[in-house]
């Protein structure tokens, strides 16, 4: 019998099944949005899933207010295209009005605030589910996650009681006031991601292709010179080749220097590279664990 | 552009705790070179504050704090590579007998299943537990891994021995296929590398046998399975009266123009078009996900089911099940009521009978102490509040399988497998 699909479409048939899923199951999902590949990949996938008829859940973008300019404009387009709703949830508006305090310092960052206005956001709009684009092969504490996965009231994850979660069975029942947290594509690697991308001709932000960029270093890693980020005097500013292979905030996203100018030479350079993609995210860099740390208090 | 169209591999870790799981998978990576820098240097320093002398390579997939904290796997860890030949999903799983559930998670999907053995202990009840959950779930291959083999000098005799005694105890359960290795998950033997010291064992290395065993997939094509997800209704005026059904093929080949029943009404009508990710296309088999058009006006809905009329799946209320019981606050209650999961329905259950709990050590099937508790393995039957569409598990994985919820808690308290 000759009935075969490549690991590709083997990957797109699972991501698809669990969107459905979600949308089946569930009365009001909300479908994360950071404007990187990976949410960039969701919203395709959840595209093909309900085709022809709308996607069934609105965007939520946690904006820190530092974000590259070309994020904002690309989720723009992309909502106007698919004449999607947008919830955006504001970092800025959540210091002005008390809700997070900001972090000082030279390290400063908004990406751990970005957990209070997101659990806000999904308190205000009664989302009993957050589809994330995380994925199991980004980072360890991700790598234990489910598909379908509890969190409390406080929006919280409890990674040593997680509940089993056997063949395609979706467990998600849940109390008043719970919700869950949904990864379509856990079993992507960056790998697939960009291959999937390629085939599928999907329109990327030009921030993932090599551009000239004013930079400085810190801690070994390149960061995009910006007002958001109080520099040391010594962290002198340069022009250098970089890229992006994650977008986050402009503060914690670390850039590459890369010559990959189209998408097959990011294949080729990730499929030859000795570093993971979050290799580069200073967040993560925080503690042995930073990671499920945050995920612990309700991070993406 | 094009993809070289590369197999998918799903395997699973299993055995009892401490006999080198994580490690293999850490070595496995890491002779197959597929540790990035930061990666090896995170855990590298990790090891170095824990005043460890080697690198230890399990902290690759023992990625909690918890788990670095006690040294065990808690809960399932996924890990991806590839080969030319292949690529790979890894659930490297937990030993601990308190965390069987998260076992079973990890193996539910798998392909194969390693089963590893310290050379130094043998085959134990853990060992037992977990074969016969491998054997449950119908894992079409096993590869007993018989581990620590420096810690013996690799020695033929004691090799010998583990692998006797797991023959012996595998003869009784429903598993065709099993391979024995030598290997040592700490040093390297015969995991990526050919080892020097076991020049008696003249088998593959694993990463061999991983690239080359042959899935002749594990899917049914021959009985058609559809479980409708969801009913597709654009509600614009260029689809105005479309209508279609979206779920995963579970079995068979459906084809346009083919004639379809559906349950539980029994109609039949003819598919009209399908509806794939790329468009119109002809067919759609397992694992697609498509959307289903058919040419009469049927009411269906979510968890209807479309099969041939000449081969349908049983429908049924009272269903027999192997299950595995989670739940360590309670046991299984016989008369007791739960919600189930099957395929893309949700019904509610009495448990009418308890046929027997199976002795983990001698498989006996005991009819007397039926109580089962924690990760225990028994025969029950269910009565279910509506029909469900099913058949048995080892004819169809999807359509034979059931979990099992306790509605108090919303825990899903058992795996089921349908006889
Ligand atoms: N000498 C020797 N030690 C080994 C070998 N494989 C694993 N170990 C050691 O055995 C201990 C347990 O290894 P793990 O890989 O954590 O065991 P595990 O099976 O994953 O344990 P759980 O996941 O908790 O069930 C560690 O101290 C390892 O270094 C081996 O081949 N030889
Ligand atoms: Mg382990």
């Amino acid at each position: 019998m000759s009935y075969h699909i490549n690991h590709l479409k083997e990957l797109e048939s699972e991501s698809i099944f669990i969107l459905r899923e979600v949308a089946a199951k569930f009365e009001n999902p909300v479908l994360m949005f950071s404007g990187g590949k990976d949410s960039i990949l969701m919203v395709h996938l959840a595209y093909k899933a309900f085709y022809p008829a709308k996607i069934p859940f609105p965007l939520l973008h946690v904006d820190t207010g530092h974000n590259f300019p070309e994020t904002i404009k690309y989720r723009d387009d992309l909502v106007e295209k698919l004449g999607l709703k947008l919830i955006v949830g504001s970092v800025e508006e959540g210091i002005k009005n008390g809700l997070v305090t900001e972090e000082k310092g030279f390290n400063a960052m908004r990406n751990g605030l970005q957990t209070a206005i997101l659990l806000d956001e999904l308190e205000k709009g009664k989302f009993d589910a957050a589809l994330g684009g995380a994925r199991r092969d980004e980072e360890k504490a991700r790598a234990k996650e489910r598909f379908f996965s509890h969190r409390d009231e406080f929006g919280q994850w409890d990674p040593k009681n997680q509940r089993p979660e056997l063949w395609n069975l979706f467990n998600n029942k849940h109390q008043f006031g719970e919700h869950f947290r949904v990864f379509p594509i856990s079993n992507w690697t960056e790998l697939d991601v960009w291959q999937y991308l390629a085939v599928e001709q999907v329109e990327l932000p030009s921030l993932y292709f090599s551009h000239k960029r004013k930079v400085f270093k810190r801690d070994g890693t390149l960061l995009a010179d910006c007002e958001y980020i109080n520099k040391r005097p010594e962290e002198e500013v340069f022009e250098e080749v970089v890229r992006c292979r994650t977008i986050g905030d402009m503060t914690c996203t670390g850039v590459w220097k890369s010559d990959a100018a189209t998408i097959e030479d990011i294949i080729k350079e990730v499929s030859t590279t000795r570093m993971t993609e979050r290799g580069g995210r200073t967040d993560d860099k925080r503690s042995e664990t930073s990671m499920e740390d945050r995920k612990k208090h309700g991070y993406f | 552009m094009e993809y070289k169209s590369s197999e998918l591999l799903r395997f699973t870790t299993a055995g009892s705790v401490d006999d080198g799981k994580s490690t293999l998978i850490g070595r496995l990576l890491y002779d197959s070179k597929s540790i990035y820098q930061d990666q090896y240097d995170a855990i590298k320093t990790a090891s170095e504050k824990r005043g460890e002398e080697n690198v230890n390579l399990a902290l690759l997939t023992d990625g909690l704090k918890s788990e670095r904290e006690q040294g065990i796997t808690i809960d399932v860890a996924y890990r991806y590579f590839s080969t030319p030949k292949r690529k790979f999903i890894i659930a490297d799983t937990p030993g601990h007998i308190q965390y069987t559930r998260n076992m079973v998670t990890g193996a539910s999907t798998a392909n194969v299943a390693l089963i590893i053995v310290d050379a130094r202990n043998g085959v134990v009840e853990q060992t037992k537990r977990h074969a016969i959950i491998a054997s449950l779930l119908q894992i079409p291959h096993l590869v007993v891994c018989i581990n620590k083999m420096d810690l013996v000098d690799y020695s033929q005799e004691i090799y010998d021995q583990v692998h006797d005694d797991f023959e012996s105890f595998a003869a009784k359960l429903d598993i065709n296929d099993v391979t024995f290795i030598p290997i040592s998950a700490l040093v390297g033997d015969n995991v990526v590398n050919r080892s020097k010291k076991t020049t008696w064992y003249e088998g593959p290395t694993l990463i061999y046998y991983l690239e080359n065993v042959h899935i002749s997939s594990d899917h049914n094509f021959i009985d058609v399975r559809f479980p409708v997800q969801s009913v597709i209704r654009p509600y614009n005026d260029d689809f105005h009266d479309y209508r279609g059904y979206a779920g995963r093929v579970a079995g068979g080949v459906l084809k346009k123009g083919d004639e379809v029943m559906l349950l539980p009404s029994g109609f039949t009508s003819k598919i009209s078009k399908i509806q794939g990710p790329d468009g119109e296309q002809e067919e759609a088999f397992p694992p697609q996900s498509v959307t289903i058009l058919i040419e009469d006006d049927i009411d269906i809905s979510r968890g209807d089911m479309i099969v041939r009329p000449n081969n349908s799946a049983t429908v049924a209320q009272d269903i027999d099940l192997m299950i595995c019981w989670f739940s360590s606050d309670k046991s299984l209650q016989l008369r007791g009521k739960y919600a189930v999961l099957h395929t893309t329905q949700e019904v509610r259950c009495i448990v009418k009978e308890i046929k027997y709990r199976l002795d983990i050590n001698t498989l006996h099937r005991d009819m007397e102490n039926k109580e089962i508790n924690m990760n225990e393995i028994a025969r029950i039957t269910i009565r279910t509040t509506k029909p469900l569409f099913v058949d048995a598990y080892r004819k169809n994985r999807i359509t034979g399988s059931v979990i099992i919820i306790d509605e108090a808690t919303n825990n899903t308290v058992a795996a089921g497998m349908i006889i």
